[in-house]
């Protein structure tokens, strides 16, 4: 995920890696990350975290930006077969999230203008 | 076609999410996405969150989840429904580039089995979870792409060359550009989204389909490959990966 400057808010953290900032760490399935900073602040310290979680960290200080990569458990691509909940806007920039969707089948359909 | 087919199959309680990959974001995609004139969300992903989340590496990719949210079939190669009548071929238009003459013949190699998509896609939507098209959990993170620290890494790299994108920062995209494509080599997406990038107007309507070098500069340009070099390579018949029941 991009981060803009050095911290990170902890919901869209959770929101785009699947991962829940919880007391004991970063959560996700039976796994627990333990995290050495203070976890009950809604901002939380971007490069500590991905240290922390060992999640790959690309710097690019020409535009104040870094990037956090997912992590790679269990050496797949999914790590779970419970479908992230995609978060994306349409043409007139309105949200639409897979959940939103949920009680139906759906067909996810990638596509590209090239 | 594509319309058509979720039209087709709404009532039965199916929902198409088209994701059109663009760094571009909706200027990229607007014109595509108004012609198909869409009665389903059609979302636009500047920052291709659908190979992270997903494991996408090509398009058209599908991914099949179920009614509790569960991916039911990973990320697979969605050809177009089959048409029954197509009519006569459409031969390319008159006075096209060599360079599109090449990539045209180079892509009719390319092969597809619409017909077994669509009616494992038909049995699934009939038959739900007693579907034998339905993947268990565990077969469907098995069969989903290879993660490594490496790939993470280089989604990362790809990340932010769409930020550098977006912010018209377009040398310090390449340079991200360049270290995806080096990590996660197998990223047909995430080539030819740099790839299309690098536009040749003598190409006229298929700018973005060039995806090679300026036929008078070829010494500019910035990637290792280039789509005519990369699929004489690795063989069009590779380009998609078959369908596995």
């Amino acid at each position: 995920m991009i981060v803009h400057g050095q911290t990170i808010e902890k919901h869209a953290f959770e929101a785009a890696t699947g991962w829940v900032i919880k007391p004991e760490g970063a959560c996700k399935a039976e796994t627990c990350i333990p995290l050495p900073f203070a976890t009950d602040t809604e901002d939380l310290p971007a490069v500590a975290l991905a240290n922390a979680m060992n999640l790959p960290l690309v710097e690019e200080p020409r535009m104040d930006v870094l990037a956090i990569g997912p992590d790679s458990l269990g050496g797949r691509a999914v790590s779970s077969a419970k479908a992230p909940d995609l978060c994306l806007p349409d043409l007139d920039g309105t949200l639409h999230r897979l959940s939103d969707f949920l009680g139906q089948k759906i067909i996810v359909y990638a596509w590209a203008p090239y | 076609m594509w319309r058509a087919l979720r039209d087709e199959v709404h009532h039965l309680g199916v929902e198409l999410i088209t994701v059109g990959l663009d760094s571009l974001g909706s200027s990229g995609c607007r014109a595509a996405i108004e012609a198909a004139a869409p009665t389903h969300p059609a979302l636009i992903d500047t920052h291709h969150d659908v190979a992270r989340l997903f494991g996408v590496v090509n398009i058209p990719q599908s991914i099949w989840i179920d009614e509790q949210g569960m991916i039911i079939r990973g990320v697979t190669s969605a050809p177009p429904p089959p048409v029954s009548d197509a009519g006569a071929p459409a031969g390319p238009p008159p006075d096209l580039p060599a360079r599109m003459m090449d990539i045209m013949g180079e892509a009719a190699h390319i092969e597809s089995d619409p017909a077994t998509y669509h009616a494992a896609l038909k049995n699934w939507i009939t038959h739900g979870a007693d579907s034998p098209y339905a993947l268990s959990a565990s077969e469907v993170i098995n069969r989903s792409g290879p993660q490594s620290t490496e790939r993470a890494l280089g989604h990362a790299h790809f990340e932010l060359a769409c930020e550098a994108v977006v912010q018209d920062q377009k040398a310090i995209a390449v340079e991200h550009f360049q270290a995806a494509h080096r990590l996660v080599p197998d990223s047909w997406t995430y080539r030819r989204q740099a790839w299309s990038l690098e536009t040749v107007a003598a190409a006229g309507p298929f700018e973005r389909f060039w995806q090679g070098p300026h036929p008078d500069h070829p010494e500019q340009w910035p990637y290792e490959g280039d789509w005519l070099s990369d699929i004489r390579a690795e063989g069009p018949a590779n380009y998609y990966q078959p369908w596995e029941d």
